[in-house]
Order: C-alpha cells, then structure tokens, then sequence
C-alpha cells in the first residue's frame, strides 16, 4: 500500500479500512530518527565510559577513604581462589558473573562493568567511548532544542503532549485499557502515552543533557549552578546513569507497544507521517 | 478473538525480525570502524573542535572553576597514572630532595630561563581547594599550593607567535612493543594564563608527594586529569604541536584521547 492510496482513502474511506491522518509533523519524525539513533550510540559508548570507572557515588567527590559508593560492577576473589563478578547496590552484593563485573568466555573471562555486547568499541577503549559519545550528544542535544522550540511555537507541546485535566480524569480508565490490551486508535495520545512521553521528552532529557554538562569541569566554571542543583559532580554522573536506565526502560515499552498496536501503521506513521485510525466516516470528528 | 490471533502473529513475526537484529548492537562489527586512526573516528573525533570552540566562546578565559571548604578534604589525593618514576635523572634528583631541580623555560620567548624550587617556592604563591576529575569519572578534592604558571611565562617574557604551553616531563611510559615514550602534555595560552593554573610544589598542605607528581606538577582546574602533567621537566612555548610526540599534543592524546579535556 503506498502513501497515495492512504491520501485517497481519506476522502474516500472504504466500510472496513479507518480513515487516514497526517500525525506526525516533519519536525517530529526527524527529531524522532535523529534521538533513535543518538541514543543507540550515546548508550552503548555510555556504557564503554562508565566500565572505566564502574563504580557510582552521591556527593561531590569519590570516596576512596571514605563511604559514598552507591552501585559497583566489579570482580572479585573468593577465598577458594575463585573469581566472580559482584553488583553492589548501597553496600549489598549480588553475584553477576557473566553479565556484570565479570563476563566473556569462562576459559577466557574479562572484568568489566559491561559485557562486551553492550559497549562500543566491543572491547576496552575509553578514548573512543569518549568520542563517539560527544559525538553523537551534539546532534541528540541539538534535534531536543529544535524539537523543543517547534512544539511551543506549533502547539504540539500543549496539544499532544501535556496531559489536560481529562487526560487525568481518564487515567484508571485509560490503564484499564493498557492492562487488556485494547488500544484505540483515533490518532490522539491518551494519558498514559502523554505522560510517557511528556516524562521522557521534559524531564529524563533536559536532565540527562544538564547532568552529562555538570560533568564536565570546563562546564562547572562557566555553570556552578549546575553542580548545586545536582549535589555535586558524582551526583550528577549517578543521575546521568539513572535517566540512561529510564531511558532504556522507556525504550523496551515503547518498541512493544508498537509491536502490540500495529507495527506497520506505526512505523509508517513515524517514517510518512500518515496514520489509519480505526474510525469510521460515520463517526469521524475532528483530531 | 480472529483479530487478536492476527495480531499476535504479526507481533510475533515483527518480534522475532526485531530478535534477530539484537546481537548487532555493540558487538565487535563496528570495531573495525572505531580503530585509531580509521577515518571515522577520526571524523567522529573532529567534533573535539566544536566543543572547544564551544566552551571558548561560552566559558570567560579568566572564569574560575569552583573551589571547595577545607572540610570538603576527606582523603588523600588519589594518584594515578605514573606514581614513581624510574628514569635515571629522576631517581638522581630524588635522592638530593630535589634539591638539584631547576625548571627549564625556553622555546618562543625572549629571554629563556631556569628556576629551583626555591626560586619557585618565594614567587607569589596561590592555594586552591579544588577538584580533581579523571578522565575514567572519579573525582578527588584537595588542596593546591603553587606558582601562578602566567607569573613564570612573564619572567621568561612570552613571544607574540608562541600559540601552546608544553610540559616535558621525567616520567618515561611504557607502551609495550611501541617502545617507552616521555609524558608530555600542552596547553592554550587562554588556559595557561588562567588565574588558578599553577605549577604546584604543595598538597593538602605538605611539600607535593612523588606519587602525585614531585616536584612540580601543573593545576589546570578546567580540564580533566591527564592535561596536568606531573614530574615536569621543562616547559616550551611553541607555535604548533606537530614536532612531539606523534603531533596530537601530548601523551594521551597520542593515544586517541582529546586535545581538549574540558568536558
């Protein structure tokens, strides 16, 4: 089915086929593509940097001779000469061995924080974690502020992706609906998908962005604020990985709802722009 | 009911496509790419540039970076990298106190000069408490006490087209089968002119341990770890970086890490 058939099935929609919407602006499907694939690289050389040091605390400094560590990835030997990799979460200790601290082939193992599936380069190499990573920022910091300043001026920023006082009325409902699979689809977000959204999109990336510049220490002198709102340069850096979790977390939802709701319209819909809803004419009203 | 089956198989069949693409990420296929040297990392690494560029514009030359109460000292500082150096010359110099040092200064300027630690120690001396980042993402806070490296450039009276600030230092590194080069590192004139870049001979109040750079180790508070060579030999004013090393302006940066560590 081409993009031209939709078009004319809008003005002519068939008994059994929805009507078809343009919903996603140009603005949106690029800044859209540009994050997917920031992200990726963001994420897997974010991880490479991280294994440098894979170890996160709260305050301004790193305690070496003191207590601030709040989670580890580290190797270490039992007393029978055997080594295993342990996560260590505010002082408690879980063996991770292959995925966390110690992984690869058992005859062959390498310690790390992350697996060499999950880093690039695949091996050791923080230099070039470094500079893919700074990289891919500038164009992942660069499509937020287009995107930001295109949906204040378009209104998309008010329209779809603020929840409205219905959108919270309609919540229990609109979870109920998510819990058993039934999704409608006029085009429109509901609640949860607005505040999905709106959670991702206004808060886990300014503060990504603002936590991965309050690491930098060209940064501190020229924003000292930012180490103030954050509680320090290791604060920070512990935030920056946290909102790198949501974000992954955010991102296995996101991909199975899509899959769930009807990959090909959604995936046509982010690449064309053009949506097929699933009312009728007789019900038609304006989206 | 028959529409839910559809769309279960169509899930599954998106699924498992989707599986199937999994163990692309991050493994060893890109490696080829992000080699040194490759031209994509060299591509990707241009974008140093525009972050230097960027922070030049945003960040005053003479905005200070912050500085920490002395309660904010909780441990030593962490040494990293060379923590005692072998080379001849050092260990000779280690065994008087450093009593035979002289700092070198030479390169583009008008009148090349030489400096003991005394000499050092009775100019205008600055302490900062700071905070030291490493380029692996540990910080350290502590205490600096040192010459304001402008005050030294001044004495040796800086040529118009001098354009970098080297640092040569005693300590060799072992790179393996590449054979052992000297550390060196450099920096702008903006940054070796900023008021809390100093040649450091003191920590957390005690004469600069040889672990974190004996005798003399510069502070460049904006930029991380690596840029603030320890064991310092001499310092050089050039015009270009292309003569040491292999032209990338210092040891790490030989190495594929960035000219500018700022961020």
């Amino acid at each position: 089915m081409t993009i031209i058939d939709d078009i004319e099935s809008r003005h002519a929609p068939t008994s059994d086929e929805g009507r078809v919407i343009y919903r996603h602006r140009i603005a949106t499907r690029i800044t859209h593509w540009t994050w997917a694939i920031a992200l990726f690289f963001l994420l897997l050389s974010g991880l490479q940097i991280f294994n440098a040091h894979p170890e996160l605390y709260i305050g301004k400094q790193s305690g070496f001779e003191f207590e601030n560590s709040v989670l580890s990835m580290k190797a270490m030997q039992a007393n029978d000469g055997t080594v295993s990799g342990y996560t260590t979460v505010f002082g408690r200790s879980f063996d991770t061995t292959g995925v966390f601290g110690m992984s690869g082939p058992a005859d062959n193992p390498s310690y790390r924080g992350f697996p060499a599936w999950a880093t690039l380069p695949s091996y050791q190499d923080l230099s070039t974690g470094r500079v893919i990573h700074f990289f891919f920022a500038w164009f992942f910091v660069a499509a937020f502020l287009i995107w930001f300043a295109s949906s204040l001026i378009s209104g998309h920023l008010k329209r779809d992706i603020l929840p409205s006082m219905a959108d919270i009325r309609a919540l229990p409902q609109s979870i109920a609906d998510h819990l058993r699979f039934r999704f409608h689809h006029d085009g429109r977000y509901n609640g949860l998908q607005k505040l999905a959204y709106a959670g991702v999109l206004l808060v886990i990336f300014p503060l990504i962005i603002l936590t991965g510049l309050t690491m930098s220490p060209g940064m501190n002198a020229a924003w000292p604020w930012l180490l103030d709102i954050f509680g320090g340069r290791q604060t920070a850096r512990t935030i920056h990985f946290l909102c790198m979790a949501a974000l992954v977390a955010f991102f296995l939802i996101h991909i199975f709802m899509v899959l769930a709701a009807g990959p090909l319209n959604e995936m046509r819909s982010i690449i064309t722009g053009w949506y097929r809803t699933d009312e009728k004419k007789n019900e038609e009203h304006s989206a | 009911m028959s529409r839910f089956i559809i769309n279960r198989r169509k899930f599954l069949t998106i699924a498992g496509v989707a599986a199937s693409a999994i163990p692309l990420s991050g493994c060893d296929a890109l490696d080829g790419l992000l080699s040194s040297q490759s031209p994509v990392r060299n591509f990707l690494a241009s974008a140093n540039s525009l972050t230097y560029r960027a922070h030049r514009a945003l960040i005053g030359a003479d905005t200070l970076a912050p500085e920490f109460a002395a309660s904010e000292i909780r441990q030593g500082q962490r040494p990293n990298g060379s923590t005692d150096p072998t080379d001849a010359d050092y260990l000779a110099l280690k065994d008087t106190a450093f009593a035979g040092y002289r700092l070198a200064v030479g390169g583009l300027v008008e009148k090349p000069v030489s400096f003991s630690l005394d000499e050092l120690r009775n100019m205008p001396a600055r302490t900062q408490i700071t905070r030291h980042d490493c380029v692996e993402g540990w910080s350290c806070i502590a205490k600096w006490t040192g010459v304001p490296l402008s005050r030294v450039l001044d004495e040796a009276k800086v040529k118009p087209e001098a354009r970098f600030v080297v640092f040569h230092c005693y300590d060799t590194m072992n790179l393996g089968l590449s054979g052992a080069v000297p550390y060196y590192e450099s920096i702008d004139l903006i940054d070796a002119r900023h008021p809390q870049t100093i040649l450091a001979y003191g920590n957390n109040d005690k004469p600069l341990p040889v672990a974190n750079g004996a005798p003399l180790r510069v502070r460049i508070e904006r930029q991380l770890g690596y840029k603030m060579a320890k064991y310092i030999k001499g310092i050089e004013l050039v015009s270009t970086l292309a003569p040491f090393g292999s032209g990338k302006g210092g040891f790490w940066e030989d190495l594929g890490y960035e000219w500018y560590g700022g961020i």
